[in-house]
């Protein structure tokens, strides 16, 4: 009945005044739906098909987070947001989490009061430039001419880098990453810079892929991942051990294929920890013993997630690199379950 | 006899106007190189008519309507038309038409916006066609109500509810009236009216839906997408602007001093501030002062936000309509008799909204295209669309295709609007003047 709501909004303005929100797992269990603040339109990251449902790598969380907390995937309500608007979404109560590939930085942390619960993808910025260009490192781009997205952090690494390394550029302030494209392509500069990311979903979408080339520096560090509202540890918990959850099972080689088997049959004491065969990690944070089996289950661990979304063979096309496993030499790293 | 001299008896027939002035060749001459500067400009119009159509024509020509993604389209169009051909990829739209215009809203209810796009149509004929039975207007005034309940679902009590507040008020009106507190009539009448909505409106459609539900699928306003987000919240716009916006040029005109100073205040406030600040207040601001947790939905803060925008521009634009008007009209109503509500219904109103019709279109067309502005705080209008759709990996690297089919649909209803205003034109002549 919140249809009801819609025109009588103004009688919550009056009588809901007091409601403020105690648990948000309470709230989102009440509701039965999760709240999940995305982007309106990355690459890979988070876009909705033909029939309106949502996919991507940020999607993917989200649809862990409602499978291990509602116990099904499909029980998220996405909210796209911009970037003006994201964190006011979060910090409003508009969406429960936001995972929106967002930079975590020490100012959203502690200024704007969000708890960041982990990093699911370490991006960092590069530089694309033409084959013809020439050039084979970012510090031969003396003197060149550079597009760049006005307002965004890019913009000031951009700087601060070409001074520590005595070099000079010309800026091409741009306003979105489509029309950057469009005037890189056309030779309004001679590199493009953004998070490595972009840069590769971009140059997949080229006519003549082959042509352009991801120079090797990466000249900032730009971990993304899911935040929540600061105070409420309970949530926060629970988004960043799903999302541990998801890493963990790649490390232990569970797959959404063989969760159920391995709940079953693995002799791993960590591995029954975490798919609720053994002792009861879901009840310390309110959950059920089977919340990571069913995260795991909602779109696979985080190489499946990867894999699927935005890695080698999809048209972004992005080595795993810094997001491969610890073990393989990335930075992608679960705490112990224990 | 005398010689008679020769006369002729039947006309010579008139020779035909040298060929340099007639047909074609005269029209040319007269219209495109009736001077040199004119010939040179004519010649630089036709080469760049050339110019952009023999680069236009191919981009159309080679357009591909049946592919899955980009990169199909383009091998499509290298295999057909040769190596380094390049071609519109329109199969995009093709997938996804569906999306610009219904957004995300569950595809087996497609049949309710489309429905209330027709009523919409059918309550638009009697306001804009006065050929037609004044009766129909019931309808019109029945329709918002309509257009809500098909369009969010739920029950239809809600909005019969919603209704009732109005008779509530007329009510209470006029038992005051009659029971002789004429002077606080219309003040009861208001507070019982808003009373109503605020207390009683949910427990009485919940009465009568536990009685009778009536009730559709209710469909979230999240899922509100593509132009039918444009047109909910450009025509409700419209709808509400123009009685609002008349209220306030009256009593920015109005000889109360409260009521001046509101009403001056408030259409100063509003076009002192971009419309995107206050979608931005819509937002933001809300969002703070409001509990958290509270569901105040986004689009009626945008639809409210939007309505309030365009009744100050609308208010400006009435208030010069009334203000053209020579004073003997007023006087001439006075001394009819007629009381301030009257003079103004039957004769101040009608010969300045006459006046205004173009600057209300215009203002109308404008509120349709600012429409496009809610992409900037998340919704997923026309243009926010585009961004979506260009970020699935199948289609990424399309430009053109999706903002053309955008300005494609905009142009049809902004040049139907002007269309319509120059038919009312037309027909409000009477030179009186």
């Amino acid at each position: 009945m919140k249809q009801r709501f819609l025109f009588g909004s103004a009688i919550a303005l009056v009588l809901a005044a007091g409601a403020a929100s105690g648990a948000t797992l309470d709230d989102v269990k009440a509701r039965g739906t999760l709240k999940c603040g995305v982007n309106s339109g990355l690459a890979g990251f988070a876009a909705p098909d033909a029939a309106g449902k949502w996919e991507g790598f940020d999607i993917a969380v989200c649809r862990a987070l409602a499978a291990a907390v509602l116990g099904d995937a499909e029980k998220v309500e996405f909210t796209p947001t911009t970037t003006e608007t994201r964190f006011t979404a979060l910090a409003s109560g508009e969406v429960d989490v936001l995972s929106r590939n967002s930079t975590w930085t020490f100012s959203r942390d502690v200024d704007l009061k969000f708890t960041f619960a982990g990093v699911n993808y370490y991006d960092g910025q590069g530089f694309m430039v033409s084959k013809d260009l020439g050039v084979t490192s970012a510090k031969e781009l003396d003197g060149a001419t550079v597009c760049i997205q006005t307002g965004t952090t890019t913009e000031l690494n951009l700087a601060d880098w070409f001074k520590t390394n005595g070099i000079t550029y010309q800026p091409v302030p741009i306003a979105t990453n489509a029309e950057a494209n469009q005037q890189f392509q056309a030779g309004a500069c001679d590199a493009y810079t953004t998070d490595a990311s972009g840069l590769a979903a971009s140059r997949a979408t080229y006519e003549n892929p082959d042509n352009w080339i991801i120079l090797p520096e990466i000249i900032s560090k730009e971990p993304l991942g899911p935040l929540v509202r600061q105070g409420d540890d309970q949530w926060a918990d629970i988004v960043r051990w799903t999302l541990n959850a998801l890493i963990a099972a790649e490390d232990y080689g569970i797959t959404a294929a063989n969760a159920d088997e391995m709940a079953t049959t693995s002799e791993n004491p960590e591995i029954k920890r975490l798919l609720g065969t053994e002792g009861d990690l879901g009840a310390m944070f309110g959950l059920d013993k089977d919340w990571a089996k069913r995260a795991i289950q909602a779109r696979g661990n985080y190489g499946e997630i990867f894999a699927a979304n935005i890695g080698e063979g999809t048209p972004s096309n992005i080595a795993r690199g810094l997001n491969a496993q610890w073990t393989d030499g990335g930075l992608i790293f679960s705490p112990p379950f224990r | 006899m005398a010689e008679v001299a020769f006369v002729r008896h039947e006309m010579e027939p008139p020779q035909a106007p040298p060929s340099g002035q007639v047909g074609p060749a005269r029209w040319l001459r007269e219209n495109l190189f009736s001077s040199w500067l004119n010939a040179l400009l004519t010649i630089a119009s036709v080469a760049l008519l050339w110019w952009l159509v023999s680069h236009m024509l191919p981009w159309f020509a080679h357009g591909v309507w049946n592919a899955g993604s980009l990169t199909e389209c383009r091998q499509i169009i290298q295999a057909t038309w040769g190596e380094g051909a390049s071609g519109a990829c329109f199969a995009v739209i093709r997938e996804r038409w569906q999306q610009f215009l219904f957004g995300f809203y569950p595809v087996h209810l497609y049949w309710r916006p489309t429905l209330t796009f027709f009523l919409l149509l059918a309550a638009l004929a009697p306001v804009l066609v006065s050929e037609l039975p004044r009766r129909l207007l019931w309808f019109s005034a029945a329709f918002p109500g309509l257009c809500y309940w098909l369009l969010w679902g739920g029950s239809l009590w809600v909005p019969i509810a919603i209704y009732a507040g109005f008779v509530v008020g007329h009510l209470a009106q006029r038992l005051l009236a009659a029971a002789g507190y004429g002077l606080v009539a219309p003040f009861a009448a208001a507070l019982a009216t808003v009373l109503w909505w605020l207390y009683l409106v949910g427990p009485v459609a919940d009465a009568f839906a536990s009685v009778v539900p009536l009730a559709l699928t209710p469909v979230a306003s999240k899922l509100f997408g593509g132009f039918m987000l444009s047109t909910v919240i450009g025509m409700t716009g419209i709808a509400f602007s123009l009685p609002l916006g008349v209220l306030l040029a009256l009593g920015r005109r109005s000889d109360m001093f409260i009521v001046k100073a509101l009403s001056i205040g408030f259409i100063e406030f509003i076009r002192g501030v971009p419309l995107i600040t206050l979608l931005l207040v819509a937002t933001f601001l809300l969002n703070v002062f409001l509990p958290p947790g509270t569901n105040f939905d986004i689009i009626l803060r945008v639809i409210i936000m939007v309505t309030l925008f365009a009744a100050a521009y609308m208010a400006e634009t009435i208030r010069g309509g009334l203000a053209a008007l020579p004073r003997g009209q007023y006087e001439a109503a006075d001394a009819l008799g007629l009381d301030y509500w009257k003079s103004m219904r039957l004769i101040i109103m009608p010969q300045a909204l006459k006046i205004s019709i173009p600057s209300i279109v215009g203002n109308f067309i404008s509120l349709f295209k600012d429409t496009t502005l809610v992409a900037i705080i998340g919704l997923l209008d026309p243009l926010g669309l585009v961004t979506s759709i260009r970020a699935d990996s199948n289609w990424n690297g399309i430009v053109w295709e999706l903002y053309g089919f955008v300005a494609l649909l905009f142009l049809l209803c902004c040049y139907g609007m002007s269309q319509y205003s120059r038919y009312l034109e037309r027909k409000l002549r009477t030179d009186r003047r």
